[in-house]
Parts: structure tokens; sequence; C-alpha cells
């Protein structure tokens, strides 16, 4: 187990090793100069020269490479082009916004999409079935943003219900006050494929020979669903809830955008509307490593669920 | 796959029925198939008449007055004065709302709102390129047509037929999820098949480029690609799309390879002399064609999703082109005035289009693949 963890963990040097070269092609071939965009329309030759030093563009890319890596080794990205802040702190402030609207939305939306998929899968071919099936392709179909529009303008804006966009002080406040909208909504868009998804993975053990057998032997259906199914499409299933994790660390764009949560999504696209480098190669670096962290976690977490799966 | 069809349907000698020419039968035998495959027609027909002009090719004209509402009967006499007064329809019928919160803002805003074309609160960047081609039309035809009061799909800020505008909108969107997605799946199928068809390093290789391609997520690389572009314009966006979506392809594409490569066909291509080019692309690639193409048709359903968030977060089509994600920008702010036409032009648009293809390209994968199920 030990020594598992620990190649794993080895066998992820030479994939963070290439993200950050993207990242750094990225930014420093195909973006241009950053000087020129820092400077802005009025300068001068000296202007520019004295950025291109600050920010240490005009050394070698060797050098350069190197002191991008120093960053990322030490956590340290300097701060933000756009407002100064030091991007460590822009992350520490905005991650808890994030997860005070993500945490509660994947919760909610893993339950009942298991739920609701096992409930179709067990009346497959019904008309229970095709309806929710069909109902999930046309809700599937609509745009995110759709969504999101008509919901803060019908819900909050015109009934009143919720507040149409804000963030307060207090955790508490915050959860039963300003996420509650974005959270239904994100709960909304993504139960359609979630559930679509879940139901073909419930189907595949429904038909298995151990579920006759367990028919067979007077198990009651509760028993058969809850416990034999359930644990037996568990596999598929984490995989797909534990993919969406690293998806914390980035916050959800949109509904951030709209609804005004000072996350981390907010704060990427107002990066990427600034131009704000710094901010958006440190997410970018930070989310590669927790989607690698996240993937050797699935992997262990399949030996909890299925004691059959050998680690290699 | 027409091209098999009729070539199997040649009466000459009786011969077996091809790969494609039973998927093509058991393709037609699948009326929820057939039905959504022709919607898509419908919209690619509608995507390359508006490409040729054939359609909506003035929709930049404006017909109606501001935010004409949409209706098939004609103005009514409450629209007739509306027009007679300059102002659109739907000024009285704001009841104030008590649990607005931007009731004061709103206010504000309807007071100020564009009494005459042109004049509004909001910075306009085309304000200037507009006025010209404005002054360009009263010159030249001295504005004789009467602007109508109501159009049968409503109109938006300019009085712009919201339909040509849809039109224009699918055009757009659906050529930037099918260009994108053909690039997708040539790289994929390229790189797939190099890396499946070779091993030993070059597999190595390229599957050390897919570990970092997926390493970060989907939606923060194409963020941080436009980025560092920062240009708009259709062409960025399929480039943007279509090189940073490969990986699935390229996965389903190796496995193929690796499964095909070792099968007696391709040792006896190599025994007659097949050169490996010709073993991987004149022998293997008919054989796993199939997966590419249902791989196909699922990106350009989320390529045009894709690129929907893209143009109505800034980052996508230039300002010049209409697409839904720019509609949708436009109708958000619009929702709040009440006017909901454009919105539910784009939507609508979209899920039929969406629906269409997603229902299509399951059909396609039952038909191409009669062992799922």
């Amino acid at each position: 187990m030990f020594a598992y963890v620990v190649r794993r963990l080895w066998q992820t040097v030479p994939t963070l090793l290439g993200v950050v070269l993207l990242v750094f092609f990225l930014f420093n071939f195909v973006g241009g100069d950053p000087a020129y965009l820092l400077a802005g329309k009025i300068s001068n030759p000296e202007q520019i020269e004295n950025i291109r030093r600050q920010l240490g563009v005009d050394q070698p890319y060797a050098v350069q490479l190197w002191i991008f890596i120093k960053q990322i080794a030490t956590g340290d990205f300097g701060v933000s082009w756009a407002t100064n802040e030091k991007v460590s702190e822009i992350f520490a402030t905005r991650l808890g916004p994030s997860l005070t609207v993500l945490v509660p939305m994947l919760l909610i939306e893993t339950l009942l999409a298991v739920a609701a998929a096992m409930l179709v899968a067990y009346v497959r071919g019904s008309l229970t079935d095709r309806a929710v099936m069909i109902a999930c392709t046309v809700g599937q179909s609509i745009s995110i943003l759709v969504y999101i529009i008509v919901f803060q303008y019908v819900l909050a804006y015109q009934l009143g219900w919720f507040p149409v966009q804000g963030w307060g002080d207090n955790l508490a406040e915050n959860l039963l006050k300003y996420s509650l909208l974005p959270v239904a909504v994100g709960v909304i868009v993504s139960i359609a494929p979630n559930t679509r998804l879940y139901r073909s993975f419930f189907l595949d053990e429904i038909n298995q020979d151990y579920v006759r057998t367990a028919r067979a032997k007077g198990m009651g259906e509760g028993r058969v669903m809850w416990v034999h199914v359930l644990r037996n499409a568990s596999i598929p299933i984490i995989t797909n809830v534990m993919s969406q994790l690293p998806g914390l660390l980035t916050g959800e764009f949109l509904i951030e955008r709209f609804f005004s949560v000072p996350g981390i999504g907010r704060e990427v696209l107002l990066a990427v509307e600034r131009s704000d480098f710094p901010v958006i190669k440190a997410v970018t670096i930070y989310v590669a490593i927790a989607t690698m962290v996240v993937n050797l976690l699935t992997d262990l977490l399949y030996r909890a669920v299925d004691p059959r799966v050998q680690l290699k | 796959m027409m091209q098999a069809v009729l070539g199997s349907g040649g009466l000459r000698r009786p011969e077996s029925p091809g790969l494609w020419a039973l998927a093509w039968r058991r393709f037609c035998r699948d009326r929820v198939g057939v039905a959504s495959f022709l919607v898509v027609l419908v919209f690619f027909g509608v995507m390359v008449a508006s490409g040729l002009s054939l359609v909506a090719a003035d929709w930049a004209r404006e017909v109606g007055v501001n935010y004409a509402p949409p209706t098939f009967v004609g103005p009514g006499t409450a629209e007739r004065d509306a027009v007679a007064s300059g102002s659109p329809r739907g000024e009285k019928a704001h009841e104030p709302n008590p649990a607005d919160p931007l009731a004061d803002v709103l206010s504000e805003i309807r007071e100020k709102k564009p009494v005459s074309r042109g004049d509004t609160d909001i910075v306009d960047p085309l304000a200037d390129a507009l006025a010209e081609i404005r002054a360009e039309k009263s010159g030249a035809a001295s504005r004789a047509e009467i602007l109508s009061a109501t159009l049968a799909f409503g109109g938006d800020r300019w009085g712009r037929d919201v339909l040509k505008k849809v039109i224009k909108g699918t055009e757009t969107s659906m050529f930037v999820g099918l260009a994108a997605a053909a690039l997708t799946a040539l790289l994929g199928t390229l790189f797939g098949a190099l890396a499946g068809y070779y091993g030993r390093w070059i597999d190595d290789f390229f599957n050390w480029f897919y570990s970092i391609f997926t390493a970060v997520p989907y939606l923060l690389l194409i963020l941080a690609i436009a980025a560092v572009l920062n240009q708009k314009g259709t062409m960025t966006v399929i480039l943007i799309l279509g090189l940073t979506g490969w990986t699935g392809i390229f996965r389903l594409v190796r496995a193929e390879y690796l499964k095909h490569k070792v099968r007696e066909y391709i040792q006896a291509a190599d025994a007659i002399g097949a050169s490996h080019a010709r073993r991987m692309f004149v022998h293997i690639l008919p054989n796993v064609s199939h997966v590419v193409l249902v791989q196909l048709s699922l990106h350009v359903v989320l390529f045009i999703k894709s690129e929907v968030v893209l143009s109505f977060l800034g980052f996508g089509v230039g300002v010049d082109t209409v697409s839904w994600g720019s509609m949708l920008n436009e109708a958000q702010s619009e929702l709040i005035l009440g006017y909901w036409w454009q919105l539910a032009a784009a939507t609508i648009a979209m899920a039929l289009l969406v629906t269409g293809f997603s229902l299509f390209t399951d059909a396609l994968r039952d038909a191409l693949d009669p062992k799922l199920k």
C-alpha cells in the first residue's frame, strides 16, 4: 500500500512537469510580451524596459522557467497585476465562498442523482423511466446560462424568494441566505446528465447474475437494491463524483459570476478579463496538482469499496 | 455513409451488406433517430443557407422599433400609440414589483431609455460604425421604410428581427461546433493512431501529453488559453476548442489501434508489403471509424455548449458576430426590462439542435455498435 502510494506520486512528476511547461509555453510564447499588456497604451520604451526587468521577462527562458518552478514550490506567485493583492492571499480569501456554494451543491446533487437513477433503473423501460430520461435529455440541452438567467429573474427578482445576488460576512448567513439559489441552480443543472449516467451504471449491475441469485434465495427487493446493487454500482459513481472534486478549487465560474459570490471562479473570470496572468497561472498549476492527488485518492477508495481491486 | 449505401444497393450481384449498409438499415428502423437526424439536417440547411447569404443576410437591418414585441396579428392600438410617441411598448405594462431590489435603478434606466435610436445610456463599442452605416442608409434610401411596431418574433435593442438573429446565431454556433469537432477528431485520431500503432516511446510520449491536458479542468484550460490569446473571433474559438478537446477521442482510438494492430488482416497487409502509413490509415482506420464518428457527434454538442458559454462571457466570437451566446448575453439585461423574446428564441433554437444532436448521436451509436445494449 505505502509502496503503491509512493510509486504513484513519483509517476505524477513528469505530468506535473508537463503542465508547468505547457503553462510556461502558453504565457511566455503564445501570450506575447506581458510588458506591453501591463504598460497599456501610454508607454515609452523606457517604461516597458522597466516593467520587463521587474517581471523578469528580460532573462533567458531557462532562468524564467527556473523562477516559475521556484514560485510553484514556494507557493509564492507574487502579486496580482491588476490589484497588487498577493496571489496566495487571493486564494486564501476566495476559497471559502467557493466551498460554501460547491460543497452543499455536490452533496445534494449526488444524493438526488443516485436516488433518482436507482429508481428509474429499477423501473427500467416503464413510462416513468422514459419520461425521466426524456426530461433529462431536454433539460441537458438547455444552456446553463438560461437556467441561471431565468431562475435569477423569476425566483429572486420577480418573486423575491431569494436575494438576487450578494454575499455576507458570516458562514451561517451565507449558507442559509445567499448560497441557496446558487446551490439550487447548480443542482438542477448537473442532476440531468448525472442521473442519465448513474442510471446506466445501475442498469449494468441490475442484469448481473448475482442479482438473480440474491432474489432467488428470497432476499427482499430493498436489500437487493440498497446493499447488493448499490455497492457494486458505487465504483463508477465514485469515479464520477471524485472527478468533480478538483472543481471545488476552481469554483463554479458562471454561478459565482451571476450571483456575485466572491469565490475563485469569479476571480479567474476577472483575471482572464484583465489579463492578470499570475492568478491564472497559479490556479492552473494548483488545480492540476489537486487533480493528480484526487486521482490517487480515487484509486485508494476503489480498494475500500471493492476488495477485489488489486493496487499494483 | 450515403456512398456505401448506394454502392451496396446495386442489383448487379448479390452482395453481403457491409458495416455501413447494415448500420444505415438499423438506423432507419430507429424512428427517434431518424426524426432527430431530420432536425439536425434542417439546422444544417439553415446554417449553409445563412452562410451563403441566402437567408438572414440583412439581419443587421433595423426593421422594427426598439424591442418590437412579438406578435403575428400586427400592431394593436397600444403599439401604434407607442410608435407614435416614439417609445416601445411595454413601458406602462411595468408594475412596480414589491420584491424588486433594483426598482430604483430600473426606474432610472427606464427614464433614460432610448427614445431615439442609438441614443442609449449603455456605451456601444460600435456606435460610431453604426452611426456611419445609418447615415449612409438614410442618404441612399432616404429612410423611406417605416419601422414596424411589432415583428412576428420580436425585435432586439436596435429593432433587428430576432428570427434573423437566431438564424445568424445558428450559423455561427453550429459552424463553430462542427469545425472544432472536426479539428478535434482529426487530432485525436492522428495521435491515437500513432500512439496505438507504434507503441513504445511514441505511445509514452502521447500518453504523457494526454495526462497533461487532462490534469487541467477543461473550462479552466480554455479560459487560460483565451486569456493569453486575448483576441476574439470565430477562428480563435474553433482553435481553442479544437486544440484542447482531443483527449477523449485519443484514448478511445488508441485503444482500438492497440487491438487492431495485432489482428491477422494487419499481418496479411504487412506480408504483402503495405507501408506503416497504409496499414494505419487505409487498413485499420475504416475499422475504427465508427468510434470516431460517434465521438465526433458527441463533441459537436459539447463544443456548441462551450462556444455559447465562451461567447456569453465575452471571450468567444467577435462583437460584430451573432452567436447564441452573445444573444443570451444581450437577453440577460433585456429580461429585467421585460423583453423575453430574444432569450426565448436563442434558448429554443439551442435546445432543439442540442436535443436533436444528442438523440441522433445515441441512435448513431446504437446503429453502429449493435452489441451495445
